[in-house]
């Protein structure tokens, strides 16, 4: 039963190993999707390519599927699996500057990388300046710690939050998903994508 | 002949995301967490502090709270290795596909130049963000959606909301 790591069915030491496959298996998949072109992937902000929108959403529902049913085959105990913890406000100030360098250099972190394998000049840039964004966050921690550890909601999850079952909400994500999928083909007939 | 040399398109986007969510699923599955990525370059930088200068990263406060949550070198982390392989899968998509080049993408409308400068002030950004958000794309966003957390929608709204709101400021650099 998963996960496997914390069941003691594989090894530290497999885990790192196959950390790295995974890597593997995603890095493939993001390039594979054109996701190593900045002007392919801020499309979505313009309308003329709504790749992103596409891979992302598909991907988030596809997971969240997966672990639902994991979980109910009980092939999987999904208290053991990492939730992201919810601190409100450094969440939606760091979201907020994330999305102003996202639309600014066109990539992020993982596509960056992505993009840098094979060959975008661009992303090596970008990359140098992540290294440089988190060195100043370090170096000037004590200055937004207050900001950073504000308002912990806990490891909150989104069904518990509106009281609905996770089944019926991830069945809402995916009514969402495929309106937005839906206006994303709209978009990407109205405008006519540039060349790159 | 000429047809060979052209790369080839890119894959359904609807399967990579299948592809995409079944990796998360994975992750979740062996490791018991989700992808990641700026994690991995955190732990770089850690890294190389602590070898460039020891006494620094033993006196100031992120350093001395980052090792009082982590045991041996930051290096040895889930999330280094995971990179390390998306470095490895992207390199290999490229090849299969000829896509490699070296290359400077950007709009007609701006020069080479302009593309990285803004490159780089937007990876500043980004970096800085995705250490106060506790995340990025990947981490925060992307697999926080998938074990339905709050945090990650709020994240994955905050980012793509905000970059939505300024893309008209910015037309120049990509249409």
């Amino acid at each position: 039963m998963g996960p496997l790591i914390v069941n003691d069915i594989i090894s530290p030491n497999t885990n790192m190993l196959l950390a790295f496959f995974i890597g593997i298996a995603f890095g493939f998949i993001l390039e594979s999707s054109g996701f190593s072109s900045s002007r392919k992937l801020v499309g979505v902000f313009y309308g003329y390519d709504t790749v992103v929108l596409k891979v992302f959403f598909t991907g988030a529902i596809t997971a969240m599927l997966g672990l639902l049913f994991f979980s109910l085959f009980g092939w999987m105990d999904l208290t053991y699996i990492y939730i992201n913890p919810t601190y409100l406000w450094s969440t939606l100030v760091g979201g907020v500057i994330m999305g102003a360098g996202f639309i600014l250099g066109g990539f992020c972190p993982g596509t960056s990388v992505c993009a840098a394998a094979i060959g975008k000049i661009d992303a090596f840039l970008f990359i140098a300046g992540i290294f440089i964004g988190i060195f100043i966050f370090m170096e000037g921690y004590p200055l937004w710690e207050g900001l950073y550890k504000a308002e912990f909601l806990g490891y909150l999850k989104m069904n518990k939050y509106f009281n609905l079952s996770s089944g019926l909400f991830v069945l809402l994500v995916i009514a969402a998903a495929v309106v937005m999928f839906w206006i994303a083909e709209k978009a990407e007939k109205k405008f006519k994508a540039p060349e790159y | 002949m000429m047809r060979n040399r052209k790369s080839r398109s890119y894959i359904n986007p609807y399967l990579g995301g299948v592809l995409l969510g079944l990796t998360v699923l994975a992750a979740n599955y062996i490791s018991g967490r989700g992808l990641g990525a700026s994690g991995a370059m955190k732990n770089a930088i850690v890294a190389s502090v602590e070898a460039v200068a020891p006494a620094h990263a033993e006196n100031a406060a992120f350093y001395k709270e980052f090792n009082e949550t982590h045991t041996g070198s930051p290096l040895n982390s889930w999330l280094v290795y995971q990179m390390l392989g998306v470095l490895a899968g992207g390199f290999l998509s490229g090849v299969i596909a000829r896509r490699m080049t070296w290359k400077v993408e950007h709009s007609p409308k701006i020069s080479s130049k302009t593309r990285l400068v803004a490159a780089l002030a937007g990876g500043i950004l980004f970096g800085f963000g995705s250490q106060l958000g506790r995340g990025c794309t990947s981490g925060s966003a992307l697999s926080g959606m998938a074990v339905l957390s709050l945090g990650g929608f709020l994240s994955m709204m905050a980012i793509f909301g905000t970059a939505f709101a300024l893309a008209y400021f910015v037309r120049k650099l990509w249409i």
